[in-house]
Order: C-alpha cells, then sequence, then structure tokens
C-alpha cells in the first residue's frame, strides 16, 4: 500500500469553508466589470487579447497586401509598413499570447483544476486585468498619436528606436510603447504572484505536485520564468525612457543626426540588447510551456489513453524552463562576443532541444495505438504538432551558423518562427477554446463551424508559410516594404508571394467564422452538461456547469489519484476522474 | 550580466532544494488513494500572505540584479565618473535601519500582545521611514545643486534612476505600513495585526539589504571587492 503524502509546506485547506470566508459581489458591477472572480477575469483578460490580437490580425493583411502588391496601395508607405510590422510583432507576442495563456487560461484553469476556490488574493488579481487593459490602451493610442505607432522592429533596438529617422522614435510613438510595456509587467507581476502562489498554496487535500495535469505545470512553470524575466524588459523599458525623455545616455551613443550633434554620448546599445534577450528568450518558452502543458492534456482526453510519460514531461517542462535563461546570447552572435562565450550559449542552445523533443516523443506515444477521437480539440492537437516538429526542423538550419548565415534576415527566418511561435501556439488556444468552452458557457461550439474553421485556418496557415521558406532560400528579405530595383528574384517568387497574401485573407477571414461560432454557440450551441469530454480533471466535476462563484459548493473535492486515468483496464468506464477514491479492496496501489 | 545570474543562480537552488521536497520521483500512476485515507491539513504550513511576499520579494530582488548589472556594464566605457557620496547618505542609511529595528521590535510586541507598545513602535517605524525618504529627496537637491545633474554623466542617471526605484518600492511598503499603524491606532488588537507586522518588516529588512548594497555601489566598495574577487581568481 503507498501512503499519500502531501507535499511539505502545503497548506491544505480545510475541506469545508465558511461562507463568510469567500468574498461576495454585491452588484451587477462588481459581479461582472470590477470582479474578483478569477473565472471572471479569465474572460476579461480573455477578450482584451482576442480583440487587440484582431488588430495584429489586421496588421499583417495589410503588410501581406503590400509585399503582393507594391505600390497599390499608396498609404502604405515604407515608415507605415515599418510601424505595421513592430505593433504586429509586439502585440502577437506579448498582448495576445501572453496574455491570453497566463491571464486567460491561467484565471480559468488553475483555481478550478487544482479544487481550489478563487485566486488566492482576488483583489491584486482584479488589479491586474485593470492595468493590462490600461496597458492595451495607451499601446492601441499610439495609433492616433502624432507622429503614429513606433516602427523600430519588435525588438526595439536602440538607437534607432529613439531617432527621428525611425517612426514614432522622436514623436510619441516609442514613449507609449515603452510605457504600455511597462504597465503590461506592472499588471502581470500582480497576477503572476496569484497563480504561483495559488498553485504553491491553494491545492486541495490530495492533489500533490505529481498529480497536478500537465496544463497547470506548463502555466506554474511559464509564470514564474515570466515573473524573473519580466523585469528585464522593464529595466529595458524604463532605461530607454529615460534616454528618450530625459536626455541620459544609458544605450544612446554620441551621434550626429542631420547635422547636428545630439545631447547623448557614450551609451551602450550592446547593453540593451543584453536585457532585452535576457526577457526575450525565456518569452519564447513562456509562450510555449503553457501550450505544451494544454496539448498534452487535450492529447490524452481525447485520445482516452494516458499520457506517456508523464513524470518525464514535467521534468522536461522544468528543465526547459531553467535552460531558457541561460542562452539569451545566441541572439547576439552577430553584435560579437567572447567566442568562450559563443560556445557556451551555442552548447545551452542545443541542449534545451533535447528536453523538448523528448516532449514531441511523448505525445507521439500517447496517440500511438490510443482511441483517437478526431474532436476539434484534437484536431488543433494535432496541428499544433505537425506544425511544431516542422518549425522545429528548419530551426536546425538557423541553429548552424554555416546555414544560417545566408538565410537570416530572410523570409526563410520569419516563416521559421511564424511555425514555431505564431502557428503554433495558436492552433493550441484554437484547441483549448474549443475543449473548455462547453465549461466556461455550458454549451458545445457548432461542430460543423469549428470544422470549417479547423481546416482553412490549419491549411491556409501552412500555405502561407510554407512557401515562405522557398521565398527565403532565393534571398528574398525579411522586414522589407518592397524589393524595388534590387529584383533578383524570378518573376515567380512574386507569384508567390501574391499566393502567399491571399491565403492570408483567406484565413484571417475564416476567422469570422470562428468569432461568429463564439458568439451564436452562447445561445444555440447544444446543452454540453458537466463533462461532455468524460475528461478525468477536477475541472469537469464541479456541481454546477458554468462552475458558480467558489467553484465546489461546500465541500472542496479531494483528490485520489493523478490526472490521466483513461482507459484503466477493468475500471467500469473509460475514465475515472481524479476525485474518486480506489475501490475498497484491490486497488490499484495496493496490487502495485 | 554576472550579478543577475548569480542572483538566479541563489533562486535556481532555492527551486531545487523545494523541488527535492516534493517527491518529484513518485509514480503517480501507480498511487490511488481510497476514501479515507487522505491527510488533514498540516497546521506548521506558511501564512499565504507570507508566501507570496517571498514571491514579490524574489521579482524585486530580480529588478535589483538587473539595474545593478546594468550599472557594471555601462560603467566599463570610459565616460564615466563616479558620483561623490553626500554624507547625508549616512544619516538616511541609519534612519532606515531604525525603522527596520523599529518593525522588529514590533513584532515583537505584537507577539507579547502590548497593545501600546505596539502602537508607539508602529509609529516610530513609520516616522523614521518618511525620514529616510525625506533625507533621499534632500541627498538628490544637494548633489543637483552641486552640478551633479541627471544627463551629465551615466553614473549620475544611474544613482538618480535606482534610488528613485528604491524609493518607489519604500513608498509602496509605506502605503502597507500606514494601513497597519492606522488599524493599531484604531483600537486593532495586537494579535490581529501580527500577520501584517510580519509582512511589513519582512520587506523592511529585505529593502534595507538592497539599500546596502546599492550604497555600497555608489562608494564604489562594491568595485573593490569585484576586484579582490578577480585577483584571487587569477
Ligand atoms: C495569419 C497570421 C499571420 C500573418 C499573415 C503574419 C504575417 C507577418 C508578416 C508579413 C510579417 C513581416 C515580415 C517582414 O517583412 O519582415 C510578420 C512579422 C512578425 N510576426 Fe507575424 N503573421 C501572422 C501571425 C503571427 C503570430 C500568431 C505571431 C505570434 C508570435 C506573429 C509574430 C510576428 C513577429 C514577432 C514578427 C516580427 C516583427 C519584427 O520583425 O519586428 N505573427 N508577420
Ligand atoms: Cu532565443
Amino acid at each position: 500500500m503507498v501512503e499519500i503524502q502531501s507535499g511539505i509546506g502545503t497548506a491544505i485547506p480545510p475541506a469545508e469553508t465558511e461562507d463568510m470566508e469567500l468574498y461576495h459581489p454585491k452588484s451587477w458591477w462588481t459581479k461582472y466589470v470590477f470582479s474578483q472572480d478569477a473565472k471572471i477575469i479569465a474572460i476579461q483578460y480573455s477578450l482584451t487579447a482576442i480583440a487587440i490580437g484582431l488588430v495584429a490580425l489586421v496588421l499583417s493583411w495589410l503588410m501581406r497586401l503590400q509585399l503582393a502588391f507594391p505600390g497599390a496601395f499608396t498609404f502604405i508607405d515604407a515608415e507605415r509598413y515599418y510601424q505595421f510590422i513592430t505593433m504586429h510583432g509586439m502585440i502577437m507576442v506579448i498582448y495576445l499570447l501572453t496574455a491570453l495563456f497566463l491571464g486567460g487560461f491561467g484565471n480559468y484553469l488553475i483555481p478550478l483544476m487544482i479544487g481550489a476556490r478563487d485566486m488566492v488574493f482576488p483583489y491584486a488579481n482584479m488589479l491586474s486585468y485593470w492595468v493590462y487593459l490600461l496597458a492595451v490602451l495607451v499601446l492601441a493610442a499610439s495609433f492616433f498619436a502624432p507622429g503614429g505607432p513606433t516602427g523600430a522592429g519588435w525588438t526595439l533596438y536602440p538607437p534607432q528606436a529613439v531617432l527621428s529617422g525611425t517612426p514614432g522614435g522622436q514623436d510619441w510613438g516609442i514613449i507609449l510603447m515603452l510605457s504600455s510595456l511597462i504597465l503590461f509587467i506592472i499588471g502581470f507581476t500582480m497576477g503572476g504572484l496569484n497563480y504561483v502562489v495559488t498553485v504553491l498554496q491553494a491545492r486541495t487535500r490530495g492533489m500533490t505536485l505529481m498529480r497536478m495535469p500537465l496544463t497547470i505545470w506548463g502555466i506554474f512553470t511559464a509564470t514564474v520564468m515570466a515573473l524573473l524575466a519580466f523585469p528585464a524588459l522593464f529595466v529595458a523599458a524604463v532605461m530607454m525612457l529615460f534616454d528618450r525623455v530625459l536626455g541620459t545616455s544609458f544605450f544612446m551613443p554620441a551621434l550626429v543626426e542631420m547635422g547636428t550633434l545630439l545631447p547623448h554620448q557614450g551609451g551602450s546599445p550592446l547593453l540593451f540588447q543584453h536585457l532585452f534577450w535576457f526577457f526575450g528568450h525565456p518569452e519564447v518558452y513562456i509562450v510555449a510551456l503553457p501550450a505544451f502543458g494544454i496539448v498534452s492534456d487535450l492529447i490524452s482526453t481525447h485520445a482516452r489513453k494516458n499520457i506517456f510519460g508523464y513524470r518525464m514531461m514535467v521534468w522536461a517542462i522544468v528543465i526547459i524552463g531553467g535552460l531558457s535563461f541561460i542562452v539569451w546570447a545566441h541572439h547576439m552572435y552577430v553584435s560579437g562576443m567572447n567566442p568562450a562565450f559563443g560556445f557556451f550559449f551555442a552548447t545551452t542552445t542545443l541542449i534545451i532541444a533535447v528536453p523538448t523533443a523528448i516532449k514531441v516523443y511523448n505525445w507521439v506515444l500517447t496517440l500511438w495505438r490510443g482511441d483517437i477521437h478526431l474532436t476539434l480539440p484534437m484536431l488543433f492537437a494535432l496541428a499544433f504538432i505537425v506544425t511544431f516538429v516542422n518549425g522545429g526542423l528548419t530551426g536546425l538550419f538557423l541553429g548552424n551558423v554555416v546555414v544560417d548565415v545566408p538565410l537570416s534576415d530572410t523570409m526563410f527566418v520569419v516563416a521559421h518562427f511564424h511555425m514555431v511561435m505564431g502557428i503554433a501556439p495558436i492552433m493550441v488556444i484554437f484547441g483549448a477554446i474549443y475543449h473548455w468552452y462547453p465549461k466556461i458557457t455550458g454549451r458545445m461550439l457548432n461542430e460543423t463551424m469549428g470544422q470549417i474553421h479547423f481546416w482553412i485556418t490549419f491549411l491556409g496557415a501552412y500555405a502561407i508559410f510554407f512557401p515562405m521558406h522557398y521565398l527565403g532560400l532565393m534571398g528574398v528579405p525579411r522586414r522589407y516594404h518592397e524589393m524595388g530595383e534590387t529584383i533578383f528574384n524570378p518573376p515567380s517568387a512574386h507569384m508567390l508571394n501574391i499566393f502567399i497574401t491571399v491565403m492570408a485573407l483567406v484565413v484571417g477571414a475564416a476567422q469570422i467564422v470562428f468569432l461568429f461560432n463564439l458568439a451564436w454557440s452562447l445561445r444555440k450551441g447544444k446543452p454540453a452538461g458537466g463533462n461532455p469530454w468524460r475528461a478525468t480533471t477536477l475541472e469537469w466535476q464541479t456541481p454546477q456547469t458554468p462552475p458558480v462563484h467558489g467553484n465546489w459548493g461546500k465541500e472542496l473535492p479531494v483528490v485520489y489519484r493523478w490526472a490521466y486515468d483513461y482507459s484503466v483496464p477493468g475500471a467500469a468506464e473509460d475514465f475515472i476522474p481524479q476525485n474518486q477514491p480506489a475501490p475498497d479492496r484491490l486497488s490499484r496501489g495496493a496490487l502495485a | 550580466m554576472s550579478v543577475i545570474l548569480i542572483f538566479m543562480a541563489g533562486i535556481a537552488v532555492i527551486i531545487t532544494w523545494w523541488m527535492a521536497q516534493q517527491r518529484l520521483t513518485s509514480k503517480p500512476w501507480l498511487e490511488v488513494g481510497r476514501a479515507g485515507d487522505v491527510p488533514d491539513g498540516s497546521s506548521s504550513a506558511p501564512a499565504t500572505e507570507k508566501i507570496g511576499l517571498y514571491v514579490f520579494l524574489a521579482v524585486v530582488g530580480a529588478l535589483f540584479s538587473l539595474l545593478i548589472s546594468a550599472y557594471f556594464m555601462r560603467m566599463d566605457t570610459a565616460d564615466w565618473w563616479s558620483v561623490p557620496i553626500p554624507n547625508l547618505l549616512w544619516v538616511n542609511t541609519a534612519a532606515l535601519a531604525a525603522s527596520s529595528v523599529a518593525l522588529h521590535w514590533t513584532k515583537a510586541e505584537t507577539r507579547e500582545n502590548r497593545g501600546e507598545a505596539t502602537r508607539v513602535a508602529l509609529l516610530a517605524a513609520l516616522a523614521t521611514a518618511v525620514l529616510f525618504l525625506i533625507g533621499q529627496v534632500l541627498a538628490w537637491r544637494e548633489l543637483a545643486a552641486a552640478g551633479y545633474l541627471l544627463t551629465n554623466n551615466p553614473a549620475n542617471s544611474f544613482f538618480y534612476m535606482i534610488t528613485g526605484l528604491h524609493g518607489l518600492h519604500i513608498i509602496g511598503g509605506l502605503a502597507v505600513l500606514s494601513r497597519t499603524t492606522w488599524k493599531a491606532w484604531n483600537g486593532a488588537e495586537p494579535s490581529g495585526l501580527r500577520l501584517s507586522v510580519e509582512l511589513c518588516a519582512i520587506y523592511w529588512h529585505f529593502m534595507l539589504l538592497v539599500w546596502l548594497i546599492l550604497f555600497a555601489l555608489f562608494a564604489g566598495w562594491a568595485n573593490d571587492f569585484i576586484d579582490i574577487c578577480r585577483q584571487l581568481l587569477t
């Protein structure tokens, strides 16, 4: 018989909570607007992130239109193009993906999946959302500011970011961008404290760390990373704001601009790059780890099979999280550094590939001989694996210095990073929404609309980014507004560009189907019941669907088993919820 | 970037230590519990607020480590002239240390349930902390009057920026401390204040530690220390 121990230092909450302890909203305003309920905050975060994400999508259309039909859209001049690239990249990475995975899914899923009533600091959690909203509004305001948004590229490298040659550099653009980032980080820190401490302190009885679903492991580790990595961006943003507004010289070397000597001198642009990438590289994994976690759960549930190598999956998540802090300088090979450091950073970069590859094998092995249901969440999960592996393989090309030199700064790179950190996480987000929408609203999303959405999005995204590899191999550069006189590309390259743009428009349009589905199914969707996917994890075992305030009614659930008891031999059903104890005799634990 | 790496290594050690206690090698798929044999809550677990504070301090620590890293990297350039340390900073340091001590004293008093002493001690902590902030502003003005302006030299810029950020953190702490003090003077029992006082004390000790490191940095001792380390290594 195996003993069940809870981890040391875990405060196990009492099984019953006095009704008084919960915060109770008094009016419509505090219930739905200034709400302290993590579920409402999650929805607020998600809707805001999707809204600003749509802006980034429209920007990508405009860029694609310009690339396919240069000159046809006179309002997209070179400056505008740079502004669009910058805002598109920054919004997608930070304001959409980070906010949606951690603020959206984190808020909704953490308390429900670990059997808590809410986040541990609900008030800070509410503030977190409002500060995030403010950050988004400040960012959006830069579209209307004189001079428009910044066009410095999403990496915001100084000195160009604050010079007049860059759009927004000497206007409001860069100031608003930096202020918005600072606000985002403050807001995120308040939320992040909640996500981490809730996982540490508020797990229900029996929910040991090794019984947590991988979704929680992914979100938890990513949040820890984000809490430690965002300060670097914060410092970089504050210092650049000082340079731009107060005239200091942290990053700004002495410069002559249009014949006048600028007041700056001696600053170090390299310092900015270190700070930026100390944040920037972990950021890739801050987006990837929640996706890894969620996709593991989707695959396990919809293939009716326990996740292959659960322990390895947990360790891989933690190891990836740790390693990603010591590889940042691989983004700075071209900036020059001591060769010994270069070797160190190249080695650590390659080592990260090992746990990542292990995860991919484990997903595939979970699918192997599983009872695969091709539901929408499963389709999106499969699409994730395909795109992620594809992007990983091109990453191997780029990791190779000899290959990288001719390919760097071409469309090949654009194709690569859109595959791994653009399309792949987006696939997981869609899969997750199709998976959890029934819990959030009590209704299923419409299947037909979902199928249309999936096939157009998946095949379309492939049609957009796969050909870009060829453009890159032909030498088409990235961040170019038009090819102009330097046309060394065959006409076929141009044809390909038009094709890509058409596909980008189609894929974008397909999202309208998705948004319509979200709204339509709210009223008209098939009623879902409490556990439509017959899943084991706690969020599907709530007494009400959608879960009410406090989540669990009078008694908290008690956890007796891990999250992956699917198709257990001899069991009555093909899944056993986590809160179901072993039968009195002959428990599998006793046999082991 | 070595300072932040050392800091991160410390965090990594703490995380590893914590994870080592979490039975990460268990085989959860073999361990199914039966109804009734789930453990009850352990009473020795630390308060959630305290854990929250520690996590927050890790974030603040990362922030200042990064600032110090940046300071060292920027310092290597030719145009760097260190800021002279106004003598006032010694007074400020004493004030902040006194504030920290006062909070430690408050903590002891709340434990003994002595209401009057708690109130006085809290007030003392509050007053000395405000004194520190006023002193910092005066030190800024003194430097500015002596011609050490923000933009003259990167050393000045760092000095104003880092002390400013440290001051902001103290102001944030003051908000919480004032609330606790206000409660104490409006009839709250010392036993009910124990947790808030303890949290304030931890935060204050931490900000004092940060300040001492920053002081050493600005005074140039940190450089001497690093030079010694370098010599030992080579
Ligand atoms: C249908 C979807 C998308 C399309 C059509 C698209 C298109 C583009 C285009 C045309 C560029 C500029 C390439 C250049 O000229 O250098 C770009 C840049 C970029 N995109 Fe996307 N994108 C999409 C989705 C995403 C997503 C989901 C992400 C999230 C990670 C993302 C992140 C970025 C980043 C980081 C850049 C680089 C910005 C820079 O160079 O500063 N994109 N995208
Ligand atoms: Cu990287």
